[in-house]
């Protein structure tokens, strides 16, 4: 005996097997979201005050790029768009159009990860700075006549690492502070260690509300990547099922949309919560 | 095609089935036992791992059982050896040291429950019985099959090896509460909770793909006139087994990464702030919450029991059919009370956090809930209680070993009344009553449900049949032994002994109560007991490969379901013609029927 349904659907249910097993991956898919949505719910609920100094905030918020988010939420969404598109294409036996389709849709998502991979860096080089007079603020760090990128873990620098590494002295470029009139001046200053008593980068150790924008977004960040990887084998290596069995082929392609359209989803909800709540 | 669907042996039957699927080419040692993509094999893959772990896991708190009646004193044979294996500062001159005691205690849960238990339940009865009780060719998706047996697998070499990385492995408990879990080996790069969570997350994954698979064959590929009310209980069992997992271990998946985040890269979602340990404040940024991991764990973790018992359910439900004759009594509200049991058992978690201060109104409302599910699960055992009324039982191991289910797991539900009430929760909470009340549940419930069905379709299985006197053996050593292990720690509960204590409770009670700690020392006995007496089934299940009865008939036991309806053993594809379903799955003693049962595909 074969596996019944595997292209055609169960008469009284309506469906094949492929898109039952995607909707139940997308239901426990739910429940993995909703749980990291609910823990950050219940942790900027739960955060004491002034817990971020540099801005006396219980919950920094208002630090992420809202205009390369809001570029990035449109090519997320293009992409979905683009992929229903591919679909409807093999629908129409089209598959010249079904390729160029997916080729896009694809683009996007590489398009999409490499934006977030340099907001990543934008955060990674953003550092907080507390004084032991009080004073906090964040910036730009240059230490020894360098400012540190994202794309080598010894490019890190905090307290402890400053006073091993026998560095006197670093330059600080602060943010311009909020309720200054509106001047945004970069005020550049240089700071002796022994004056500092706290340094991180932006980084998940720092505050629990980076802790979760990182643990989020490169969970999200990992779905598209492994969306975007079917996708590209159902483009190419995996295309030539379209030849032997186009009607299973099509249910993949349909398939491996609810998927994208989910991380999509996904995207549509961290993007207010992230960057504009 | 072959014509007979009565084969004659284990290996006859095996050649036979081969011979009748002449489509199917003859596959390699490899493909057919180790990249298998057939339901059967891998449920056979599951069942052997897991009882290979069931024993790890009882080996463990062996142990630690030693440790609880003797303090201090080196275990016998055993010691020397972890002192070998582990170092001397797990077990110094084979006593059993503060530190491998956490870890054998974490880990004994975790392997309990994560890689013997469900994975035996779900894994190895799901896998291996519901495709033939609907009728189906295989499972909806065989590769991902494979690929959750193969996640399983690693998942449990990843928990195993965790013993042997410096440090030894998980220490804070099967729940990994934190802060504890991470502050534990703080600073260590690579630690045993690192490796749990690693463990986990595999774990998770093979549950994940398992659940998707079971939920769409039961939907999908259920045969012509298998309506969902003429599905047997076991398939219902499992169906909302598969939910269950589907959905309630995603937040636990949530909170292993989170909790990997904190060990791992130092950021702070379940530690607060100010946190002081060894009188040092922890480089930490603090601002997270330590009831959060509570609350996603028992997300998870409640509706995890009903996982370990419903498929136990199952299995007890259509042996007691089997063997009483009998239809089930109440079937259909058996189906509802399970479907009942699934959505209640996702608002109940937090009856297990009443002391952590979360709060009187919540607490309120958690107990509300946990009286309600004890509703469902009384209706499954009130009908399985009358289920056996005016039949003519068969007392065959498998029956017994179902019968015994009935009383047992109704001890361990009613004693977890007073740990859902959140009043006497308060004292009875984190004491060895609750060690009692779901090892009650577990042990002698959920076991004994899975042992009935390893007696059951192991003819099905293999060809031959169990010995049935090494099976009486083992049973009734198993039942009093259990009793005599379980039963005294609900009075070591009641005296308020902790359940985390490394020396038994000696510092405890040797002044104000000594009986509490002799308890400890007949229940270290009745377990080694326990122990001796599983070895007559781990000879039978190997021994009876080659020595057992072979069975004469692919429907050794007379019974109704699908399951029996094929070759035996069931050939890839289990069915040699597309069976068709005409009635109910418990037809047994109809009256004016020729026999005194009525197979499911037997025409009207």
């Amino acid at each position: 005996m074969e596996i019944p349904y595997t292209d055609k659907a169960r008469p009284d249910t309506g469906l094949y097997n492929a898109k039952v097993g995607i909707w139940l991956f997308l239901a426990s898919e739910i429940m993995l979201f909703g749980a990291l949505f609910s823990s950050y719910i219940m942790l900027r609920v739960g955060a004491a005050a002034g817990v971020w100094p540099a801005v006396k905030l219980a919950w920094p918020h208002h630090l992420l790029n809202v205009p390369i988010g809001t570029f990035n939420t449109a090519v997320l969404i293009t992409s979905s768009v683009t992929v229903v598109m591919a679909w409807a294409s093999l629908k129409m036996n089209n598959f010249r159009r079904f390729r160029m389709f997916m080729v896009i849709t694809i683009l996007c998502a590489f398009a999409f990860l490499g934006i977030k991979s340099y907001e990543y860096n934008e955060k990674f080089t953003h550092y907080e700075l507390r004084l032991k007079d009080g004073k906090a603020m964040t910036g730009h760090l240059e230490v020894n006549g360098k400012h540190p990128g994202f794309w080598s873990p010894s490019d890190l620098w905090n307290l402890p690492r400053l006073t091993s590494s026998n560095v006197t002295e670093v330059k600080f470029v602060a943010d311009p502070m909020e309720g200054h009139g509106g001047h945004a001046n970069h005020e550049e200053m240089t700071v002796k260690v022994d004056e500092i008593s706290h340094l991180d980068a932006f980084i998940p150790r720092n505050h629990t509300f980076f802790a979760i924008y990182f643990t989020i977004t490169a969970l999200h960040g990992l779905h598209v990547l492994g969306g975007a990887l079917v996708l590209a084998y159902f483009t190419f290596p995996g295309a030539g099922m379209w030849k032997t069995n186009p009607e299973q082929f099509t249910n993949r392609i349909e398939v491996g949309g609810l998927f994208w359209h989910f991380v999509d989803l996904v995207w549509i909800f961290l993007f207010p919560v992230v960057y504009l709540l | 095609m072959a014509q007979t669907t009565t084969s004659k042996s284990g290996a006859h039957g095996v050649h036979a089935a081969h011979e009748a699927h002449h489509d199917h080419h003859e596959l390699g040692f490899m493909s057919k036992y180790i990249f298998s993509s057939d339901h059967k094999v891998i449920g056979i893959q599951y069942g052997v791992t897991a009882l290979i772990f069931l024993l790890f896991g009882f080996f463990l708190v062996g142990c630690m059982r030693w440790q609880l009646a003797y303090p201090g004193r080196a275990i016998p044979m055993i010691g020397g050896f972890l002192e070998l294996l582990l170092g001397k500062d797990m077990a110094a001159g084979g006593i059993m040291q503060g530190d491998l005691y956490n870890a054998f205690g974490a880990m004994h849960g975790t392997i309990m429950v994560f890689l013997a238990i469900v994975p035996l339940a779900f894994g190895a009865f799901g896998n291996f019985v519901t495709p033939l009780q609907i009728g189906a060719p295989d499972m909806a998706f065989p590769r991902l099959n494979m690929a959750s047996y193969h996640f399983y697998f690693f998942g449990g070499i990843v928990m195993f090896a965790s013993f042997f990385i410096p440090g030894g492995a998980a220490r804070s408990g099967w729940t990994s509460y934190s802060p504890l879990a991470t502050t534990a080996q703080f600073g260590q790069a690579f630690n045993g909770q690192t490796a749990w969570l690693i463990g986990m997350v595999l774990l998770i994954t093979s549950s994940l793909l398992g659940a998707v698979n079971f939920i769409t064959t039961i939907i999908q590929l259920r045969t012509k006139g298998m309506s969902w009310m003429r599905m047997p209980f076991f398939v219902w069992a499992q169906f909302v087994t598969a939910f269950l997992l589907l959905l309630a271990f995603p937040p636990l998946e949530a909170a292993g990464i989170l909790q990997l985040m904190d060990n791992v890269f130092h950021t702070s979602f379940f530690l607060p702030t100010g946190l002081v340990v060894n009188g040092a404040q922890l480089p930490v940024s603090g601002g997270g919450s330590p009831l959060l991991w509570q609350h996603l764990f028992w997300f998870l973790g409640h509706p995890e029991v009903y996982v370990l018992i419903l498929p136990a359910m199952g299995i007890v439900s259509e042996v007691i059919a089997n063997n009483t004759r009998k239809p089930l009594w109440g079937y259909k509200s058996m189906v509802y009370a399970s479907i009942c049991i699934g959505f209640l058992s996702f608002i109940v978690w937090a009856h297990h956090m009443y002391l952590t201060g979360m709060g009187t109104k919540i607490s309120t409302f958690f107990q509300t809930t946990t009286m309600m599910i004890s509703i469902p699960s009384v209706i499954i055992l009130t009908a399985l209680f009358i289920s056996l009324w005016g039949g003519s039982i068969r007392f065959n191991t498998a029956s017994l070993f179902a019968l015994a289910f009935l009383p047992m797991f109704g001890i361990g539900g009613l004693t977890g009344l007073p740990l859902g009430f959140n009043a006497s929760d308060i004292y009875l909470h984190d004491s060895y009553y609750v060690i009692g009340h779901f090892h009650y549940v577990v042990a002698p419930g959920t076991i004994f449900g899975l042992f009935a069905g390893i007696y059951f379709w192991y003819p099905k299985a293999t060809g031959r049949f169990l010995n049935e006197t090494l099976g009486k053996i083992h049973f009734w050593g198993s039942l009093v032994c259990m009793n005599l292990v379980f039963a005294p720690m609900f009075i070591q509960g009641f005296k308020g002994m902790s359940r985390r204590m490394y020396d038994g409770g000696a510092t405890y009670f040797l002044e104000t109560d000594p009986t509490a700690l002799k308890l400890n020392i007949y229940i270290t006995h009745s377990a080694i007991a326990l122990g001796v007496f599983q070895l007559p089934f781990i000879w039978n299940f190997f021994a009876s490969l080659f020595v057992g009865r072979k069975v004469t008939n692919d429907n050794p036991w007379d019974a109704t379901t699908l399951d029996w309806a094929t070759p035996t053993p069931p050939p890839h594809g289990n069915f040699l013609r597309e069976p068709v379903v005409y009635r109910g799955p418990y037809e047994y003693s109809v009256p004016g029927a020729a026999k005194d049962f009525t197979p499911q595909n037997q025409p009207t």
